[in-house]
């Protein structure tokens, strides 16, 4: 039932916001604020409630269940684990940022804004929790709606055309999926004679183990557009530029983690014959993502489209964790969800507070800023540092999982992974460079002393997600064995190919109980 | 007393969480308070942790603390432990000592800055940041640490922010030291995946069990360690950011860029010596990545005008020599090169403050001069620091430091007579530099008037440092004096116990000796102000050319902005919109062009569409009756 609720909240929430509206935008903003810390609360006590995991794979923590087209095999079917809920907790607290983020931002429609964001939000949270293949779509097309009303609507200068770009990419990857669900359905029934979208039937179902590459692709398209791998990625540049502070928070933060939610819960699980077919290809390609965002976030000069192409270089890492065959990496890809989420999140919502005090984006027209703005250079540096992968913050730890799961497999990716750490400092310390230390503009657009530096809400948000930060970064076990379970395939090795050196080495150490061995023991099942 | 050691690096790292939340509503004396008191609380902590340590050695020579578990993911685990060894006990002392003075010094130096808590803030970080680093037990902590510091390094130079060089001085140093951040990083990972542990000490033990010397694989990780020590201790071909650190504080200078953070690449290849002990190939390069860096740092001070500049090309070429000891197997020797330089280069940076104060923030030499009356205690305490930099024999610390390393250059296995003279031409050259700051800062006619003497809190750290410079190097007096080698005794504890020739040594170090002394005598010649030698040196044409070249420090940065920094820039700009984009933009527009073109079958008339179906049915037809 808990699970029920986790999907009610914000989309009674969103209408109710909605309805709001005619008693004033305070109290739009106010329901809205309430119906999304509400999901935050809600998802933890759904933790609390269910601690310990049930028997088998996945391993649900809670479920909910109720038929809907029994005739088709499609059932109502919710379910969580670790995973699941670590990143609805997650879309909870964005949730609150965005409307953090929007209450000084939209001033238009204000009801319908929030309606929009809730019901985005809603569809997030469906797509975590689905556990039918025809609900997947269903939550997955509803996420992408809301989301092209908010770019389309509520967006910046160029937004009818980043929305429509958006909205191509996604559907285009979308209707890919829609074919594979149903051939994988038509496959399954032909096979079992049980026409079903229950995922944990299709889970190791005979169809799904024998099929071919094709039909793992479809999935693979959705998922890849929407992480986004390079090269699917250019509709997310103009998506988070144009779209409003809110919808580049919930975007980043969430719809990016729906593509790696996809792929660890989804595509691995369902279809590992294909996937290992096609892991040296994905594996690649995050590589080329980590390098080619960090090296195209550097030139950028609208702010806004600087931060959206580290999420480029972000998202290779989570390609590269969850195809490298290893719990290390599948876990650090986990990991690097929930921090890429708070420390993009946190990034967008500065630029967005920026932008709102210095009436531009253009990083041309931005300078000199830390006389003015002491605070927001210190949340900008604690964001921008977590970005580049400092130790001490949660990206480092989930970065170092990615590339030390990934290592053994293939040390070259491996290398490039961490090599693309240096493009990262060169666009880390450009940007805090250009905004902050570097020179001021020549004709300042706006008397940059008498600037407003960060207070209230967005500095309380901004410290709650350094706070998570610092915890995901010097303690992040309790994440990690949260999440640790539920990710990819039962059978999938701590760490990939057995290293020679590590079986001579522990031969030869006879080194106290498994820890050498590790390195090629499996995962307890 | 040991169990407490966990907090040797926890109270500097309490007064950076003090003075960054609350640092502005202190008051600048509460700030210092905090500031350089949680420094010194570290210091003394350490001392009777020190003691403890020596009174009752542990078991096994080293005290483990686990503080706890990082993460572990299906039984590979990262811990953060902590490990007190001789090696990271010396380490310690060091830092927390002459952190305790630089900061004492600061809270003068620093006086009346806007920035005063937050150049606190982040002083203590970096302290405790260092301690964590020589404290880790497990690789995946020492990087904290060593990125930690990185940072520490990068805020710090970039401090005085209204100047946009200060910036891109900081901006160049986090990012070159990030080059060889990430190839430890790599080498880490190597390790990690190899050996199947993330604690230094097993991934030591195991490797030297599953790698038989010159195995390709242990080449390939202590080379990638390798790269992250020369990144961070500012060896040849990552040396140039050194320099442009000057732009920091000068007390940053002299704990951050000369006493501590930039040993840290020292303290690695210590650490990890019995990796580079399976990797000769490796360990060759050490040394000659070491001697190369001496000689051309040492050239490239000899130029100089900027009186940290000097400084710093001298800890490059410093640095130089204690890459030479690791190279030739002999780390103690290192390890007492880095404990004699904390001192006397702390002390030379603390004296070159105190004149920069003085001159008001200028730092050109050549403005300065005359200053040995006007600024007596300076005078002399800048004086033994650079006599002790200099090596002069037998009443400097820096000469038993040295002379060791010297020593082991050629009488160590290891060793080679290329590596013994390298070290030779770099201690005449040490001596010249040394000579000519002093000569060019405090002799000749007076030129500008000093605007202010160091006050109290800046004179008691140049003076303890000064009385150090001198007597620190007695704790190890070589054999053919009578003395007993206590350091390397302690820090070396289980490595290889060398019996030195005598009358070997001996030469070798009256050779050295003289050297240094004609060397400080020909400075005399060259740079006593008023003396044309030098200026029809540098007049004529391969003068002026090596002039030239020492000045660019051998023009590493301009052939990196050739070669990387302005080509990264060029493709990055002119990829600025992306070139995957078109791509999808063409297909949108083929997509609208054949919608156009068949747009025009859309004719409304009734004879088009009739002769579309005849044609279809004949077609239609056609093939249904051939098949």
């Amino acid at each position: 039932m808990i699970l029920l609720a986790l999907l009610l909240v914000p989309f009674a929430g969103g209408v109710l916001a909605w309805a709001a509206e005619t008693v004033s935008p305070l109290a739009v903003r106010w329901t809205a604020l309430c119906a999304a810390a509400l999901e935050l609360v809600v998802a933890a006590v759904a933790w609390f409630a269910y601690p310990a995991p049930a028997a088998g794979w996945p391993p649900w923590v809670a479920q909910f269940q109720a038929e809907w087209v029994p005739q088709l095999g499609i059932s109502f079917h919710l379910a969580a684990d670790g995973l699941s809920l670590a990143l609805i907790a997650l879309t909870g607290f964005l949730g609150v940022a965005g409307v953090v983020a929007s209450w000084r931002e939209i001033t238009q429609r204000v009801g319908l804004f929030h309606f929009q964001l809730l019901w985005a939000l809603a569809g997030v949270t469906g797509v975590f929790l689905a556990a039918d293949l025809f609900l997947l779509y269903f939550m997955w097309e509803l996420m992408l709606v809301p989301m092209y009303f908010l770019i389309a609507l509520w967006g910046h200068e160029d937004r009818r055309r980043a929305a429509m770009k958006f909205f191509l990419f996604t559907q285009a990857g979308g209707l890919l999926m829609l074919i594979a669900i149903a051939s994988l359905y038509v496959a399954h029934g032909r096979r079992t004679g049980v026409y079903t979208f229950e995922y944990s039937a299709l889970l190791g179902s005979p169809a799904a183990l024998g099929a071919s590459v094709w039909l793992a692709l479809g999935f693979v398209a959705a998922f890849a557009v929407k992480l986004p791998a390079v090269p699917l990625h250019p509709w997310l540049p103009d998506a988070h530029t144009q779209a409003p502070t809110a919808g580049s928070i919930v975007l980043a933060g969430l719809l990016l983690k729906s593509g790696a939610y996809g792929f660890l819960r989804f595509v691995l699980p369902l279809f590992p014959a294909a996937s290992a077919e096609i892991a040296p290809y994905a594996l690649w390609a995050g590589a080329a993502g980590t390098v080619y965002g960090a090296f195209l976030a550097f030139p950028q000069r609208d702010l806004k489209r600087f931060v959206a192409y580290t999420s480029v270089s972000h998202m290779g890492y989570v390609l590269i964790g969850a195809f490298a065959g290893s719990r290390l990496a599948l876990t650090g890809a986990a990991l690097e969800m929930l921090c890429h989420g708070l420390s993009t999140g946190a990034l967008f919502m500065i630029a967005g507070a920026l932008m709102d005090r210095a009436g531009t984006r253009d990083m041309g027209r931005l300078g000199g800023l830390l006389a003015a703005l002491p605070r927001m250079n210190a949340w900008t540096t604690a964001f921008v540092l977590a970005s580049i992968g400092l130790p001490g913050l949660g990206n480092f730890v989930a970065e170092f999982l990615v590339l030390a799961g990934v290592f053994s497999v293939s040390p070259a990716v491996a290398a490039v992974g961490a090599a693309a750490m240096i493009a990262s400092m060169v666009y880390g310390v450009w940007l805090l460079y250009d905004v902050f230390q570097g020179p001021a503009p020549v004709a300042g657009d706006a008397d940059a002393s008498r600037l407003p530096d960060l207070r209230g809400p967005e500095a309380a948000v901004l410290a709650v997600m350094t706070a998570g930060l610092v915890w995901l970064g010097v303690y992040p076990q309790p994440a990690v064995s949260a999440i640790e379970a539920g990710v990819g395939p039962p059978d999938v090795p701590v760490a990939a190919a057995p290293a020679r050196a590590a079986r001579t080495a522990a031969e030869r150490a006879e080194a106290p109980a498994g820890v050498p061995g590790g390195a090629r023991e499996r995962a307890p099942r | 007393m040991l169990p407490l050691t966990w907090a040797i690096p926890a109270l500097p790292l309490a007064g950076f969480a003090v003075l960054g939340l609350a640092g502005r509503r202190l008051t600048p004396r509460a700030v210092a308070w905090v500031g350089a008191g949680s420094v010194a609380a570290a210091f003394a902590l350490a001392a009777a942790v020190a003691a403890a340590f020596l009174a009752a050695p542990p078991a096994g020579g080293a005290f483990s603390q686990t503080l706890w578990t990082w993460w572990t993911v299906g039984g590979l685990a990262a811990h953060v432990s902590l490990r007190l060894d001789p090696l990271s006990l010396v380490f310690v002392l060091v830092v927390t000592f002459v952190g305790s003075l630089v900061l004492l010094y600061s809270t003068e130096y620093m006086e009346g800055d806007p920035d005063y808590s937050r150049f606190f803030a982040w002083m203590d970080l970096f302290a405790g940041s260092m301690l964590v680093l020589v404290l880790a037990a497990d690789f995946l902590l020492l990087y904290l640490g060593w990125e930690a510091v990185g940072l520490c390094s990068y805020l710090l130079i970039g401090f005085w922010y209204r100047d946009c060089a200060n910036g891109r001085a900081a901006m160049k140093a986090f990012v070159v030291t990030r080059v060889g951040d990430v190839a430890l990083l790599v080498g880490i990972l190597l390790l990690f995946t190899q050996l199947g542990t993330l604690g230094i000490q097993s991934a030591m033990s195991r490797a030297v069990d599953a790698w038989p010397t010159g195995a390709a694989v242990a080449s390939v990780a202590a080379a990638l360690v390798l790269g992250g020590a020369v990144g961070k201790s500012a060896q040849l071909p990552l040396q140039v950011w050194l320099p442009d650190a000057m732009a920091g504080p000068t007390p940053v200078s002299a704990l951050i860029h000369a006493a501590t953070m930039v040993t840290a690449g020292v303290y690695l290849i210590a650490r990890t010596g019995a990796l580079f002990a399976i990797a000769p190939g490796v360990r060759l390069a050490v040394a000659v990545i070491g001697a190369l860096t001496l000689l051309i740092a040492g050239f490239s001070a000899l130029a100089q005008s900027d009186i940290k500049k000097v400084a710093a090309y001298s800890t490059v070429s410093q640095l130089g020599y204690m890459f030479v000891a690791l190279g030739v197997g002999a780390a103690s020797a290192a390890v007492f090169h880095m404990f004699t330089h904390a001192f006397f280069k702390a002390l030379i940076f603390l004296g070159a403050g105190a004149v920069i104060k003085a001159m008001d923030e200028d730092r050109d030499m050549f403005h300065m001069g005359g200053l040995k009356d006007r600024m007596p205690l300076t005078f002399w305490t800048f004086t033994i620091g650079c006599a002790s930099l200099a090596a002069l024999p037998l009443v400097t610390a820096g000469f038993y430091s040295k002379d060791l390393i010297l020593f082991e250059s050629f009488a160590s296995p290891y060793g080679d007579v290329w590596l013994w003279l390298a070290g030779l031409v770099g201690s005449v050259l040490t001596a010249l530099y040394a000579s000519r700051m002093v000569l060019l800062t405090f002799f000749g006619p007076l030129k500008r008037e000093p605007s202010g003497l160091p006050g109290p809190r800046m004179a008691v750290p140049m003076v303890t440092l000064a009385v150090l410079a001198v007597v620190a190097g007695f704790v190890q007096v070589p054999g053919y004096l009578g003395g007993k080698p206590l350091f390397t005794g302690l820090v070396g504890a289980g490595l290889p116990a060398r019996s030195s020739p005598l009358v070997g040594a001996a030469l070798a170090s009256a050779i050295a000796g003289v050297l240094v002394l004609a060397g400080i005598a020909s400075a005399y010649w060259l740079y006593e102000p008023g003396r044309p030698a030098l200026d029809r040196l540098v007049a004529t044409p391969w003068g002026a050319a090596l002039h030239r070249a020492f000045l660019a420090g051998f023009g590493f940065d301009a052939a990196y902005e050739a070669v990387f920094v302005r080509p990264y820039r060029r493709l990055a700009e002119l990829d600025r919109g992306d070139f995957v984009d078109p791509a999808y933009r063409a297909a949108g527009r083929l997509a609208a062009w054949c919608g156009g073109a068949l747009d025009g079958l859309e004719t409304g008339r009734v004879r088009n569409y009739a002769f579309g179906i005849g044609i279809g049915v004949v077609v239609v037809l056609a093939v249904v009756m051939l098949r």
